[in-house]
C-alpha cells in the first residue's frame, strides 16, 4: 500500500543537495518475507520522488546498475504513473538502507537474480501516481476546484475543459503542503491504464549514454576522498592458503609505495563468505608505483588444504560422482523399468568447467574507516551486504558504515560478493586514512568466485517408435551455498532448481533427476544464469541427440517433449515449494505452452527448415529460467579448417510484462555474446591448487571478430499482459545448446564439453 | 623532466617515466574517463590517441609521449559530439558502458586513418577491444553509421 511520508523531505534535500520544494517519500508495505526477518513493519518512507520549482523531477534509484539498464527501466515506471516528462528527469542514487530504499520490501536493495523489474514493477507505479495525484490535488488547490477536474499530462497539470495548465514546478509549495498533513492510510493511487503508458512498454535509451559516451560516467575507481592512498594485495595463490612470511624491503624501495602490510588471514574457522581471505598489501600514493611494488615483494605462502586441487583429478571424481545414484530431485514413474522396456538406451556424458565473471572493471573500492560512520564508495550488486561484512571486518554495527553504489563496470554476478571492500577497510583503519584497493585483472581471475564445474550423466530411452519414454540426468558440482557451509557437498536445492529440478520436458512418462556429491575446493558463486548454464547446456544438446538417435526432427521432437499444457505442476513429481527465484508457482506457473510458444518464433523466425549449403547448420534450445521463456536458434558455418562462424543468431523471449523493449533486446544481444563466451572460450582450471589463467590471453572472451554480430530479438507479445519476467540472464542458458547443436547440423560432430576446440576438426 | 600535450593543454611530469599513460591520466590528471581493464594491451579499455592514433595506454609509457600529443575521451571532441560519440547515443551502443571510452577512441581512430571501412576493416580495426556485456552489435552497426556520414 503507497501512503503519503510526513517526514521525508528534509532528509532527502540533505542527503541529496537538491533545492526541491516538493518531495514524495511512499511506502509500500514490506511484503511478509523481509517483515518476518527484519521486523521492519512500521512505516517509513522509502523512495522518494522530488520536484524543484523550476519542475525539474529527481527520481531515486536504490538498485545497482551494472549495464542490464534497470538505472532506465525503474524510473522509466515511476516517470510514467507520474506523468513526467522524461527530458525533465534526473535520476539520484540511494546509498545502502534497506530500510528506506527498498520499495517492494523483498530484495533489501540487493540487485541479483534478475529480479528488479518482476519485483518492483507494481510499486514503482504506485509510487509515481501518488506522486501524481498529489501534484492534482495540488493544482485543484489552486484553481480553487474539486480534484477530479485536474489531471497530468507531459509534466502539465490541466483543468478538465478549461485549457488552463501549469507546470509542475508551479504547485510544488502547495504539493508539499499536501504531503506533509497525507494520512498514512490514503488509499491507493489510481493508476494509468496500460493503454495511457507514456514510456512503459516504450523503446527509450539508456539514461546515462551522453555520460558513457564522454568518459563523464563513474565507476568505482573514478572516486576519491582527501588524503586518499591506493593499495593492491598478493593474495595467497591457493584458496585458503596463508602467508608465512614476507619481506617487503625491495618494494618498500620503489619512489611512491609508503606502506606493506599483512592483511591477516581468515580464520580458520571462519567460513569465506563475502570476507576478505588475507594477504599482503602494498600501499602508496599512486597505482603504478603500488603495482611496481607489489612485484618486488617476496613472500613464501603456506598452501593449505586445498593445495590437492587439481582440475585433472578433481573432473575426474566429479565425472565418477555423476555416474552414481544421488539425491533425487524430481522423480516421475519409474525410470529404472522404463529404460528394461525401452528398445534403445542413449547415454553421454556433459562437461562444463569453472568459468570467471571477468567484468571489464575488475572488483575496486574506496573505505575511509575513520569517519563514523564509515564511509565505503564501491561498485556492488547489494549495498547493504556490503555495510554487514565491512562492519563485521571493522569490528562495528553495520547502522555504523554507510555505502554509496557507483555504476558498475560489468559485474555478472562477481560484486555481489564484498570481499574486496573488506580489503579496504581493514588496510584503511590501520594506516588511518582512506584507502582504495585496486584489483587487476589477474587478481580478479585467479581470486573469483567460480561459476561451478560440473559433471553430468544422461540416459534416456525410446520406444519403437522413436518416443522417449525415459529421462534421467545426474549433476555433481560443488555449491555456492559451501561459502557458509564447507562442508556441502554438492547442489542444494535452490541451485538444482536452476533448470534441473523444472527439466521442461514434461511429455516423458518417466524422470529421475538427481544431484551428486562434490566437494567445493575453492570459492563458489553465482555467475550470470548460474547452473542453468549446465542444466540447459546439457539436456537440451542431449534432446537433439534423442531427435537424431529417433530420427526425427529436432524441431518437432524438442517441441513433443516440451508438451503444450498450460502450467507443469511439479508437485505432482514430489516437488514441493518450488521457488528457486524467490516467487512462488503461484505468482508464476511453469508453462510448457509458453515455452514451446518461444521454441516456434525462433525456428520461424530463422526460417528454420530451409535449404542450408555444405557446411551449414541451425541448432535450437528454448529454456526457461529467471521466470522467462527463451528460444534460440543460432545458424554456423563450419570451414574446411574446422573454422567456425555464427552469421546469424535469432532469439525469441517471452518476458511477460516488459518495460523497456530496447533494453530486453539489449540484454539477448549481450547474452548472445556472453553465451557464446562459455561455449567456445572461457574455462578455469587448477593445478596444485592454483587458478592456471591470469588474463584475457589465457581467459578468452569473445571479440568482435568472434561475432554473433547478426542478432535478431523477438519479442513475443501474447503474454504481455502477464506478470513481468526476469530479463538480465535467462538469454544465456540456451545459447550454448543451439550453437553446439547447429555444430552437429553442420558436421555430424556431438560435442558434449566445454570450451568447444578452436579447430572443430580435433573435436 | 617531460613535457606533453593531453587534451590541447602543456603538461609537466616529473616522475617515473616508465609510467604508463594511464595512471598519470588517471591518478596525476585525474581524467577518469580512461579505463584499467588488463593492464596487458589485451582489452583497449585504456585506449586513446597519441598523436591521432589509438594506443593503449596501459602498457604505453609517459617517456614515449614526450613532445607529443595526447587526447583522451574527454577531449575528443568539446561538446561530445564526434560523429562516433553521436553514432554511439543513436544506435543506443553501452550496456554497463565501462569499455566504451576505449571503444570510441579506437573507432574514431579506424575512421580517422580510413573514412570509409570495409566490414572487414571494421571487424579487424575494433577486434583488441573487449566488451564483456556485449555489445558488438551495436559498435559495429554505428561505426558503419558514423563512417557514412563522412
Amino acid at each position: 500500500m503507497a501512503t503519503i511520508s510526513k517526514i521525508s523531505r528534509r532528509a532527502f534535500l540533505q542527503a541529496t543537495g537538491l533545492s526541491a520544494t516538493f518531495v514524495l517519500g511512499t511506502h509500500i508495505a514490506p511484503r511478509s518475507l523481509l517483515a518476518a526477518v527484519t521486523g521492519a513493519t512500521e512505516a517509513k518512507p522509502n523512495l522518494f520522488v522530488a520536484i524543484a520549482s523550476d519542475g525539474t523531477v529527481t527520481l531515486t534509484f536504490s538498485r545497482s546498475e551494472m549495464g542490464q539498464g534497470v538505472r532506465t527501466g525503474l524510473p522509466m515506471i515511476i516517470a510514467d504513473e507520474l506523468e513526467a516528462d522524461w527530458s525533465r528527469v534526473k535520476i539520484w542514487q540511494a546509498p545502502g538502507d534497506e530500510t528506506k530504499y527498498d520499495p517492494p520490501g523483498k530484495d533489501g536493495q540487493n540487485t541479483d537474480g534478475s529480479r528488479s523489474t518482476r519485483h518492483a514493477l507494481q510499486s514503482m507505479r504506485e509510487l509515481g501516481a501518488s506522486a501524481r495525484e498529489v501534484l492534482e490535488k495540488a493544482a485543484a488547490q489552486k484553481w480553487g476546484v474539486d480534484p477530479s477536474k485536474v489531471y497530468a499530462e507531459n509534466h502539465r497539470l490541466h483543468l478538465r475543459g478549461k485549457g488552463q495548465s501549469l507546470d509542475f514546478g508551479e504547485v510544488v509549495d502547495i504539493a508539499a503542503e499536501i504531503a506533509s498533513t497525507a494520512a498514512d492510510d490514503a488509499p491507493k493511487p489510481k493508476l494509468k491504464d496500460p493503454s495511457k503508458w507514456r514510456y512503459i512498454g516504450k523503446d527509450m535509451t539508456t539514461f546515462d549514454n551522453f555520460d558513457m559516451s564522454t568518459g563523464g560516467a563513474n565507476y568505482g575507481a573514478d572516486y576519491t576522498l582527501p588524503g586518499m592512498k591506493i593499495a593492491v594485495v598478493a593474495r595467497p595463490p591457493v584458496y585458503r592458503g596463508k602467508v608465512k612470511s614476507f619481506d617487503a624491503s625491495e618494494a618498500l624501495k620503489v619512489p611512491g609505495v609508503e606502506h606493506v602490510m599483512e592483511i591477516p588471514a581468515l580464520a580458520d574457522d571462519k567460513p569465506a563468505e563475502f570476507r576478505a581471505l588475507g594477504g599482503v598489501a602494498v600501499i602508496g600514493s599512486n597505482t603504478w608505483s603500488v603495482m611496481q611494488g607489489r612485484q618486488k615483494l617476496k613472500i613464501e605462502w603456506d598452501a593449505g588444504p586445498f593445495v590437492t586441487h587439481d582440475s585433472s583429478t578433481y573432473d575426474a571424481e566429479l565425472k565418477a560422482s555423476s555416474k552414481k545414484p544421488g539425491t533425487v530431485v524430481r522423480k516421475r514413474g519409474a525410470v529404472e523399468d522404463a529404460f528394461a522396456n525401452a528398445a534403445t538406451v542413449i547415454e553421454a556424458e556433459y562437461f562444463v568447467p569453472y568459468l570467471a565473471h571477468a567484468p571489464m572493471e575488475p572488483p575496486v573500492a574506496l573505505v575511509d574507516a575513520n569517519l563514523r560512520p564509515v564511509k565505503v564508495i564501491a561498485p556492488v550488486q547489494d549495498p547493504n551486504q556490503t555495510r554487514h561484512y565491512v562492519a563485521e571486518a571493522l569490528g562495528l554495527e553495520k547502522t555504523e558504515v554507510e555505502c554509496q553504489t557507483t555504476l558498475l563496470g560489468g559485474s555478472f554476478g562477481r560484486k555481489s560478493k564484498s570481499d574486496f571492500a573488506c580489503e579496504a577497510a581493514i588496510l584503511s583503519k590501520a594506516i588511518g586514512a582512506p584507502v582504495r584497493v585496486q584489483w587487476s585483472r589477474e587478481d580478479e581471475i585467479k581470486h573469483g568466485y567460480y561459476h561451478s564445474v560440473s559433471a553430468q550423466h544422461l540416459k534416456a530411452g525410446l520406444d519403437k517408435s522413436g518416443k522417449v519414454v525415459a529421462w534421467q540426468q545426474r549433476v555433481a558440482s560443488p555449491s555456492i551455498m559451501a561459502l557458509w557451509n564447507p562442508a556441502q557437498n554438492g547442489p542444494v536445492d535452490f541451485e538444482a532448481g536452476l533448470g534441473l529440478t523444472d527439466l521442461p520436458y514434461n511429455s516423458i512418462p518417466n524422470l529421475q533427476l538427481e544431484t551428486g556429491p562434490a566437494a567445493a575446493m575453492i570459492r563458489i558463486g553465482w555467475l550470470r544464469s548460474v547452473n542453468n548454464i549446465q542444466h540447459a547446456f546439457a539436456m537440451h544438446s542431449f534432446a537433439h541427440e534423442l531427435a537424431v538417435a529417433a530420427n526425427r526432427d529436432p524441431l518437432e521432437f524438442m517441441l513433443e517433449l516440451i508438451g503444450g499444457e498450460d502450467v507443469m505442476d511439479l508437485s505432482l513429481d514430489g516437488v514441493e515449494d518450488f521457488a528457486p527465484y524467490g516467487d512462488s508457482v503461484e505468482e508464476y506457473p511453469i508453462s510448457p505452452k509458453r515455452l514451446s510458444n518461444a521454441l516456434r518464433v525462433a525456428a520461424r523466425e530463422a526460417d528454420y527448415g530451409k535449404k542450408l549449403p555444405q557446411g551449414h547448420g541451425i541448432g535450437l534450445a528454448a529454456h526457461r529460467s529467471f521466470q522467462s521463456y527463451v528460444a534460440i536458434a543460432v545458424q554456423v558455418k563450419v570451414g574446411d579448417k574446422g573454422e567456425l562462424w555464427i552469421p546469424r543468431v535469432d532469439v525469441a523471449i517471452d518476458c511477460g510484462r516488459y518495460v523497456n523493449p530496447e533494453g530486453v533486446r539489449k540484454q539477448m544481444e549481450g547474452s548472445a555474446i556472453f553465451g557464446n563466451s562459455i561455449a567456445r572460450f572461457s574455462q578455469i582450471t587448477t593445478n596444485d591448487g592454483a587458478v592456471d589463467q591470469s588474463n584475457f590471453n589465457d581467459y578468452r572472451l569473445t571479440r568482435l571478430s568472434d561475432g554473433p554480430l547478426d542478432t535478431r530479438v523477438h519479442l513475443i507479445e501474447d503474454y504481455v499482459d502477464s506478470m513481468p519476467c526476469g530479463v538480465g540472464e535467462p538469454g544465456v542458458p540456451p545459447y550454448a545448446p543451439a550453437l553446439l547443436n547447429a555444430i552437429y547440423e553442420a558436421t555430424g560432430k556431438r560435442i558434449r564439453s566445454l570450451p568447444l576446440p578452436a579447430d572443430l576438426r580435433t573435436a | 623532466m617531460l613535457t606533453l600535450t593531453v587534451n590541447g593543454s602543456s603538461r609537466e611530469f616529473l616522475g617515473d617515466p616508465n609510467m604508463p599513460i594511464l595512471w598519470f591520466l588517471r591518478d596525476e590528471l585525474g581524467l577518469t574517463g580512461t579505463k584499467f581493464g588488463c593492464g596487458m594491451a589485451l582489452c583497449g579499455a585504456c585506449t586513446v590517441h597519441l598523436d591521432g592514433s589509438a594506443v593503449r595506454s596501459c602498457v604505453t609509457p609517459v617517456s614515449a609521449a614526450a613532445g607529443k600529443s595526447i587526447t583522451t575521451i574527454e577531449g575528443l571532441h568539446p561538446e561530445g559530439n564526434h560523429p562516433v560519440q553521436k553514432a554511439w547515443r543513436e544506435h543506443n551502443v553501452p550496456q554497463c558502458g565501462y569499455c566504451q571510452s576505449g571503444q570510441i577512441m579506437q573507432a574514431a581512430s579506424l575512421l580517422a586513418a580510413n573514412p570509409n571501412p570495409s566490414d572487414e576493416e571494421i571487424v579487424r580495426g575494433m577486434d583488441g577491444n573487449i566488451c564483456r556485456c556485449g555489445t558488438y552489435q551495436r559498435i559495429f552497426t554505428a561505426i558503419k553509421v558514423a563512417a557514412q556520414g563522412n
